[in-house]
C-alpha cells in the first residue's frame, strides 16, 4: 500500500513503515529503550532523507515513552525533581542541537557527523553493556559470585558546587550534573532522533549513582519531554517533521511496544540486556562499515 | 511569456519561407499529488501544421523531440572523498539553475538527431544541460561534477532520456509519453516540443504543466511551512495521544 509523504516528498510502502515501527517498538517495549537509535538509520536506509528521518523518529520515541512514563508513575518510579532538572538541560540542549545541526548542514558534514556519533556512542555504550551483561549472565549461571553492589556517584560529580537534595533518588549532589547530562542528550536527540535512554540510564546509574528504582522512570520522563521539545525544534527550524511518516511509525511502535513489554515479563532481564547489547553493537558495526565503504553515490545535492 | 518565448524561438524561422507550426497539447496540465500518488504518465501529443497543409515530399521526415523540465533550483553539489579511512564531503560546487526535473523523449537517440551546438542551445540531452555553475571552478571540475550530478539525478529517476518514446503518425500527428516519478518536485513545469529536420530546429512550442500537492498533502505541506508552531504541537500531541491510547487499550487485555 503506497502512501505519499508530504514532507519527505516521496511515496513509501505504508505497511513497511508500520512494520518497521512495530519491530522497533517491540524491541523498545522489551528492553525499555526508545528505539530511536534503530528507527533513524533504518529510515535512512529505506531512502527517507536523513533530516526528515531524524525529525520524525523523535516523535516516535515520544509515543513509545508515554505509556512507560504512566506505568512508572503508577508505582512511584519517577524522581520529579531530578526529572525536571534533566528536562531543563534537555530543552536547552535541543535548542543548542538545532544550532549545531544548521552549522553542520551548511558545511556539508551533517551526514558524516551523524554517522560518526552513532558509531562512537553505540560502540562504546554497546561495549559497556555487553561487558556488564556477560558478567550478569555468568553470575546468573553461578560461574562467578555476584559483586557487592557499589553505589557511589563519580568523584567529578561530587566536585561540582551548589548541592541539592534529590530525595527519591537518594542523592545529595549538584543539580549541574544532571543539567549537563540532560543538555548532552538534548543535543543528541535533535541530531540523531534518539531519545538518549541508552546514554541516560547508564549515566544515571554509574555517574550520578541514582537509586535503581527511579532510574528508568525518570529517564523515560526526561525522554518524553525532550523528544517532544526536539520535535518542536525541528518543526520550527528544519521544518522536516513528516506527520504522516510519524503517524505510520507510531501505529507500529506503540503496538509493538505493548507486545514487547509482555514478552519481556517472561524473559530473564540478564539475557535481555545481553541481546540489547548485541543489537546496539551490530548497528554500530553496520554504521562503521558504511563510513569506510565506498558509498553508492559520491555526490549529494542540497538546496543552496 | 509563453507567447514571447515561442515567438523568439520561431522568429529566425518565420522570416524565410513559411515554416511549419506545432500545435502541442498535454494529457494533464494539472498533476495533483495526493496520498496515493506513485507517479504519473504524461502524454504529450499534437499536430505538425505544414504551410498549405502539404507534408514536404522527398526529404527525410521531420522528427519530434519533447523536453519536460521542472522548475529550476539553485543547489550545492558535494563530492565525497576518502579522508583518513572514511568517506566525507570534500569538494563542492554550486549551480544557480539546475532543473529539478528533466525528461527528454525522442524517436532516436538525441545525439543522432542534432549536433552538439544545437543540443547546447536548446538544452537537448542530459550532457547538454546548462547548469550555470558559480564562477571560479575549473572546466575539469565542472565536467566531473556535472557528470556526477546528472548521474545521481538519473538514478533518482528525476533526469532521463527516453529515445523511442516518440511516435509520429503520417508525418502530422505525434505523441510522446513521459513518466513522472513519485519523487517529483512540485511547481510549474514546462513541456517544450521541437520539430527538427536535418539537424535544424524548424519549430518549437511550449506548454506549461502545473504539478502540485492537493488535498491533505497540500494542507500538511503548507501547515509545516507556514504554521510551524501549531504543526509541531500537533505532531507532539499526536505522538502523546497514540502512546497513551495504546497503553490504555492494551491494559484491558
Amino acid at each position: 500500500m503506497d502512501l505519499y509523504l508530504p514532507i519527505a516528498n516521496l511515496s513509501v510502502n505504508a505497511l513497511v513503515i508500520v512494520l518497521l515501527g512495530g519491530g522497533v517498538g517491540f524491541l523498545s517495549g522489551m528492553f525499555g529503550v526508545g528505539g530511536g537509535f534503530l528507527t533513524t538509520p533504518l529510515l535512512i536506509f529505506y531512502g527517507i532523507p536523513p533530516t526528515v528521518a531524524a525529525a520524525s523518529a523523535a516523535s516516535q520515541v515520544t509515543g513509545a515513552s508515554v505509556s512507560g512514563v504512566f506505568a512508572h508513575l503508577r508505582r512511584d518510579g519517577v524522581d520529579f525533581r531530578m526529572g525536571w532538572v534533566l528536562v531543563a538541560g534537555g530543552v536547552l540542549g535541543s535548542v543548542a542541537g538545532a544550532g549545531i545541526f544548521r552549522l553542520l548542514q551548511s558545511s556539508g558534514q551533517i551526514d558524516t557527523v551523524i554517522a560518526i556519533l552513532y558509531v562512537v556512542m553505540l560502540g562504546s555504550i554497546g561495549g559497556l553493556m555487553l561487558k556488564e551483561a556477560i558478567g550478569a549472565v555468568r553470575v546468573l549461571r553461578g560461574a562467578i559470585p555476584p559483586r557487592a553492589a557499589r553505589r557511589r556517584h563519580h568523584p567529578l560529580v561530587a566536585a561540582l558546587p551548589l548541592r541539592w537534595r534529590f530525595y527519591a533518588s537518594g542523592l545529595y549532589i549538584s543539580p549541574l550534573a544532571p543539567l549537563l547530562l540532560g543538555f548532552a542528550t538534548g543535543i543528541l536527540t535533535v541530531l540523531l532522533g534518539v531519545g538518549g535512554g541508552f546514554i541516560l540510564v547508564p549515566a544515571m546509574l554509574y555517574l550520578l549513582g541514582m537509586g535503581t528504582r527511579v532510574v528508568v522512570g525518570t529517564s523515560l520522563f526526561q525522554i518524553l519531554f525532550v523528544t517532544a521539545a526536539a520535535t518542536m525544534v525541528h518543526a520550527l527550524t528544519t521544518k522536516a517533521v513528516d506527520i504522516v511518516l510519524a503517524v505510520l511509525l507510531l501505529i507500529g511502535s506503540v503496538t509493538g511496544a505493548q507486545i514487547g513489554a509482555r514478552f519481556a515479563q517472561k524473559a530473564k532481564p540478564e539475557y535481555l540486556r545481553l541481546a540489547l547489547a548485541i543489537i546496539v553493537l551490530a548497528v554500530a558495526f553496520r554504521m562503521a562499515l558504511g563510513l569506510g565503504w565506498r558509498p553508492d553515490d559520491i555526490y549529494t545535492v542540497q538546496p543552496a | 511569456m509563453r507567447r514571447a518565448l515561442l515567438l523568439a524561438v520561431l522568429a529566425p524561422l518565420t522570416m524565410g519561407a513559411a515554416a511549419p507550426v506545432l500545435v502541442p497539447d498535454v494529457s494533464t496540465r494539472d498533476v495533483q499529488i495526493a496520498y496515493s500518488f506513485t507517479g504519473a504518465e504524461l502524454l504529450l501529443f499534437g499536430a505538425i501544421l505544414y504551410p498549405g497543409g502539404r507534408v514536404p515530399q522527398g526529404d527525410r521526415p521531420a522528427e519530434i523531440v519533447v523536453v519536460v523540465k521542472g522548475p529550476p533550483e539553485s543547489i550545492v553539489v558535494r563530492e565525497k572523498e576518502k579522508v583518513a579511512g572514511i568517506w566525507v564531503n570534500a569538494d563542492r560546487i554550486s549551480y544557480r539553475s539546475a532543473p529539478s526535473f528533466y525528461a527528454i523523449a525522442s524517436a532516436r537517440p538525441i545525439d543522432r538527431i542534432v549536433d552538439e551546438r544545437t543540443r547546447a542551445i536548446y538544452e537537448l540531452g542530459l550532457d547538454s544541460l546548462q547548469l550555470s555553475p558559480a564562477a571560479g571552478t575549473s572546466a575539469e571540475d565542472q565536467a566531473r561534477f556535472a557528470q556526477g550530478f546528472v548521474g545521481l539525478r538519473e538514478r533518482a529517476g528525476l533526469y532521463r532520456e527516453t529515445p523511442g518514446a516518440v511516435e509520429i503518425t503520417d508525418d502530422v500527428l505525434y505523441r510522446a509519453a513521459i513518466t513522472i516519478p513519485a519523487r517529483v518536485p512540485v511547481g510549474k513545469f514546462t513541456a517544450e516540443t521541437f520539430l527538427i529536420r536535418d539537424g535544424r530546429v524548424l519549430a518549437a512550442a511550449v506548454r506549461e504543466i502545473d504539478i502540485r500537492k492537493s488535498g491533505f498533502e497540500r494542507f500538511v505541506a503548507i501547515a509545516a511551512n507556514q504554521a510551524s508552531l501549531w504543526y509541531g504541537l500537533a505532531a507532539v500531541a499526536l505522538s502523546i495521544g497514540f502512546g497513551w491510547a495504546a497503553g490504555a487499550l492494551w491494559r484491558r487485555f
